[in-house]
């Protein structure tokens, strides 16, 4: 077959026929994907939609103005370039190419969006849990009206004053396990006539000449509430604080859906990403195989790409943390490498992959995964040689740093175990939670920071609860606990 | 199945208002730069944007995270000579080669740069500022035309179709020609059902034949008609402008230094630009004078140089000369005087009384600016005693005192400063 297109330059129609060709081997490596939405923007639009967090509707609040003067002045100055593509995880799915991309950075960003990130939203249990793509833009807008109309109202300072608040608290604002759907009205009903029947048959008159224990009567009502400790801190607050007003309740509402809507994502950086590139490589590959692409637009492709993987050592003056496309694309074609040539290392560590058909075992692991667990379950040995891993131990008791483990027979299970928790959200987000409210008494709220390996939290947690305590209306106070002991209060708010 | 969309041609300032709503809230920290500027600038730059630093800790949005201290382990790539067990010390400045986790917090910058557009510059540098007395404005002869909505009308362009005003004379007409057809239909009916309740076969047919007709015609009645079209209507009504005319009297005898000169200039630029964003129209008239005054063009009065020695009332008498010769009625008159106050003799006395009686009940407003040299005694000059007296009546006239750059901008607020309602 002879090359789509030659050269640069593209139009609509060339990107059309390069999706249906993308499109054809996405599907015939069964990628599973959402109807897709391009929309070509420019670079300013760009920045706009960096500052939304990549929403292609917000509502209007200043640090997204901040955002986007920092992103702005960044580009302008040439510190920072910009994506070549933005993807929203909705039904259907958006995707953003930049009018000044050339044809192969477009059949690219097609390949790793539309249908890498794609097929990864639809696929991911965490975002099928979590996010509901069919709903987000009508949510998106629903919110931007609503504060809109409460700025009407109340005034932008009100507004403004609860949403920063709501915004501290934002990563305190997720739940990480589904909660019970709430009853209907009926069979809400049909509980309640049911525990009714129940206390009729079991009715004997007899129990009403037992005396009855004072003092247990008055333990009950003394019981602390909420009964177990609450993670999710702006839920509390929606539905308990005792001074919010309705609206103010919908705005911390909008914000925790919002923190829902990413929390999936800041979980699954490397796979989402490492899915996205393994599929933009593979996918192009098979095009050129095809002889749909030509080699001008391989050479200009393999250089985007390779810039995408690049990752540089710890001591290098471009070091900036793990990159999580490469650590992804490695991880994914590691797998796919396990899969189709095993090695005598990899049968000993993957003995139930090893061999297996590589379409079937990389949709598991792109299914029932988070990064942590993708890690933990699949960097392999090799990996861990490549990129040169270790680990270094940061003990407040010692003056020097200690090199834990290497990329050694010793060390690779401790590296991998290592690696996976700093990828995990609950070690990433100290844990604070909801302890008490005082609901009888002065209506105070008590939070229980648990802390872990002497980590501390840091000097803005003063600054959070100051926020905290706007939104409850009564007095707040942070405790931290460890090993079941308490430290000190980290502070405290009075009324 | 995908959907291809050309989005450029959208709009492009969808973060506008996120960004207003951050300079908003940093207000203070960017008025504090503005007022910085003002005093560092060039006079033709005055008008431009210009850059602003805040500090970043001003700016940060907290949240429970953690801070340093404690145990923790992290992984980094690019191991090279490094086996298990060895030490090493620990980086200056925490972090150092960081985890993966800190990686974007090692921002070295701690001011946060950027820039404002010139007309986010002149709002906040205006900002709270008002024209004394602006509500008694005059307005002009000249008009400008403004286009107002006025009704419906009959004729118009599909663009402007008013559907609903539309649809509601179709039905009004509908109805109107309508009812006796449907009046006409029911009395056919019910002859019709007799008729054929009796039997009457030929009654009956005739009747159909009749009813047939009149449904007919019920049905040519269209459901829309061009005399129901109608179209939102919009007239140009005559707005009269407000217009100002700005006299700027200058000073530029012997004692009146480079350095004085240019304090002058930052403030007529100042109150120029101030005017401009409340009239629609103003006109300039520059004076200059030493010991007479004379009229002339912008670049002269600024850039010009000459000396003499002072007598300030030749340029209110000049002033009013012009005015009552060319800004007669219509026109609402600002006078600025910048001097260094050097005048000997009768002079400041004749000045005070002129502008009472002949300038200060003309003009909407009089600011006088006394320009001393920041080594000057606090001795009060001659002139300034003289309009004191005016000042102390209040009214129109407003006099302040200016030794340096930066007192320029806080003295013009305050002469200008929006009164407590």
């Amino acid at each position: 077959m002879s090359p789509i297109s030659h050269g640069a330059d593209w139009d609509f129609d060339l990107i059309e026929r390069y999706d249906t060709a993308i499109a054809q081997v996405a599907g015939e490596y069964g990628l599973d994907t959402y109807p897709n939405q391009i929309e070509i923007i420019t670079s300013e639009q760009m920045l706009d939609a960096y500052a939304a967090s990549g929403l292609p509707v917000g509502y209007p609040h200043w640090s997204y103005g901040k955002e986007f003067i920092r992103n702005e002045q960044a580009y302008k100055r040439g510190m920072q370039g910009l994506a070549y593509e933005i993807v929203i995880n909705s039904n259907p799915c958006i995707a953003y190419l930049m009018e000044e991309n050339t044809m192969t950075t477009q059949a690219l960003v097609i390949a790793h969006a539309c249908y890498g990130h794609n097929s990864f939203f639809k696929g991911n249990h965490l975002f099928r849990q979590w996010t509901a793509a069919d709903g987000i833009i009508d949510y998106l807008v629903f919110a931007r009206r609503y504060v809109m109309e409460c700025e009407e109202r109340h005034g932008a300072e009100a507004v403004e004053e609860v949403i920063d608040a709501a915004h501290a608290l934002m990563l305190h604002g997720v739940d990480r396990y589904r909660r019970p759907a709430a009853l209907t009205l009926k069979a809400e009903a049909a509980r309640l006539a049911e525990r009714e029947a129940h206390r009729e048959r079991q009715f004997n008159d007899l129990w009403r000449t037992v005396p009855v224990n004072a003092a247990k009567t008055e333990t009950t009502a003394a019981k602390p509430f909420p009964r177990e400790p609450q993670e999710n801190i702006l839920y509390f607050i929606e539905k308990f604080s005792p001074k919010l007003e309705p609206w103010e309740r919908e705005l911390v509402r909008i914000v925790r859906k919002l923190a829902q809507y990413f929390y999936p994502q800041a979980q699954t950086k490397v796979m989402n990403e490492g899915w996205a590139t393994f599929w933009h490589y593979t996918i192009l590959n098979r095009l050129h195989e095809k002889g749909l692409v030509d080699d001008g637009f391989m050479l200009e492709f393999l250089k985007s790409h390779t810039n995408v993987v690049f990752q540089p050592a710890f001591d290098s003056n471009m070091y900036n943390g793990l990159n999580p496309y490469a650590l992804g694309f490695a991880m994914f074609t590691d797998l796919r490498r396990i899969c189709e040539q095993p090695t005598a290392e990899d049968r000993a560590w993957f003995p139930d992959i090893a061999g297996s058909d590589w379409r079937v075992t990389l949709d598991f692991a792109m299914r029932n995964f988070k990064d942590e667990s993708f890690i933990a379950q699949y960097l392999s040995p090799k990996l861990i040689r490549e990129f040169h891993l270790f680990a270094i131990a940061d003990h407040r008791t010692e003056s020097t740093l200690k090199v834990d483990s290497i990329h050694d027979d010793h060390g690779y299970r401790r590296v991998r175990k290592l690696l996976a928790q700093q990828h995990a959200q609950e070690i990433r987000v100290p844990d604070v939670q909801i302890v008490r409210y005082d609901r009888d008494g002065d209506r105070s709220l008590t939070l229980r920071h648990v802390q872990r390996r002497g980590r501390p939290l840091n000097d803005a947690a003063a600054a959070v609860v100051t926020h905290l305590r706007r939104l409850w209306g009564f007095p707040v106070r942070l405790e931290t606990w460890e090993d079941d002991a308490q430290l000190h209060n980290v502070a405290e708010l009075a009324a | 199945m995908v959907y291809l969309i050309d989005r450029r041609p959208n709009d492009r300032g969808k973060s506008a208002v996120n960004r207003e709503r951050f300079l908003r809230r940093y207000k203070t920290h960017i008025q504090e730069a503005v007022k910085k500027m003002v005093g560092d600038r060039r006079l033709a730059d005055m008008e431009g944007g210009g850059e602003v630093r805040v500090p970043k800790k001003d700016m940060s949005e907290p949240s429970f995270t953690f801070g340093r201290g404690g145990d923790r382990e992290f992984v980094l790539p690019g191991n090279r000579e490094y086996v298990a067990g060895d030490r090493i010390p620990r980086p200056e400045g925490g972090g150092g080669g960081g985890d993966g986790n800190d990686g974007g917090e090692g921002d070295s910058q701690d001011e946060f740069v950027f820039s404002l557009s010139r007309e986010e510059f002149m709002q906040i540098f205006f900002d709270d500022l008002e024209l004394p007395r602006l509500a008694r404005t005059e307005f002009g002869r000249t008009h400008r035309h403004k286009s107002i909505r006025a009704g419906f009308a009959k004729t118009g362009v599909p663009a402007n179709l008013a559907v609903i005003r539309t649809m509601t004379q179709a039905l009004a007409r509908r109805i109107a020609l309508g009812g006796g057809l449907a009046r006409e239909t029911l009395g056919l009916q019910e002859a019709f059902a007799t008729a054929t309740a009796v039997g009457d076969a030929g009654q009956a047919a005739t009747l159909y034949a009749e009813l047939d007709r009149v449904e007919r015609r019920r049905d040519r009645i269209p459901f829309l008609d061009d005399p129901d079209l109608r179209y939102r209507n919009r007239v140009w009504r005559p707005e009269p402008i407000a217009r100002a005319v700005m006299f700027c009297l200058m000073d530029v005898s012997a004692s009146m230094d480079e350095e004085k000169k240019d304090l002058a200039k930052r403030f007529f630029a100042l109150l120029y630009l101030f005017l401009t964003r409340k009239y629609e129209e103003v006109e300039l008239v520059f004076i200059r004078h030493t010991d007479d005054a004379e009229e002339c063009d912008e670049d002269t009065f600024f850039h010009d140089q000459r000396s003499g020695g002072t007598v300030v009332c030749s340029a209110l008498e000049l002033a009013d000369k012009i005015r009552s010769e060319r800004y007669a009625s219509g026109w609402n008159v600002y006078a600025a005087q910048a001097s260094d106050g050097d005048a000997f003799g009768a002079d400041p006395a004749r000045s005070a009384r002129f502008l009472r009686e002949r300038l200060l009940p003309a003009a909407r407003y009089y600011t006088y600016l006394e320009l001393v040299s920041p080594h000057a005694s606090e001795r009060a000059s001659a002139l300034w005693a003289e309009y004191e007296r005016l000042a102390e009546v209040g009214g129109t006239f407003a006099m302040k005192r200016a030794s340096a750059r930066d007192q320029i901008y806080p003295v013009f607020r305050e002469l200008f400063r929006k009164e407590a309602q």
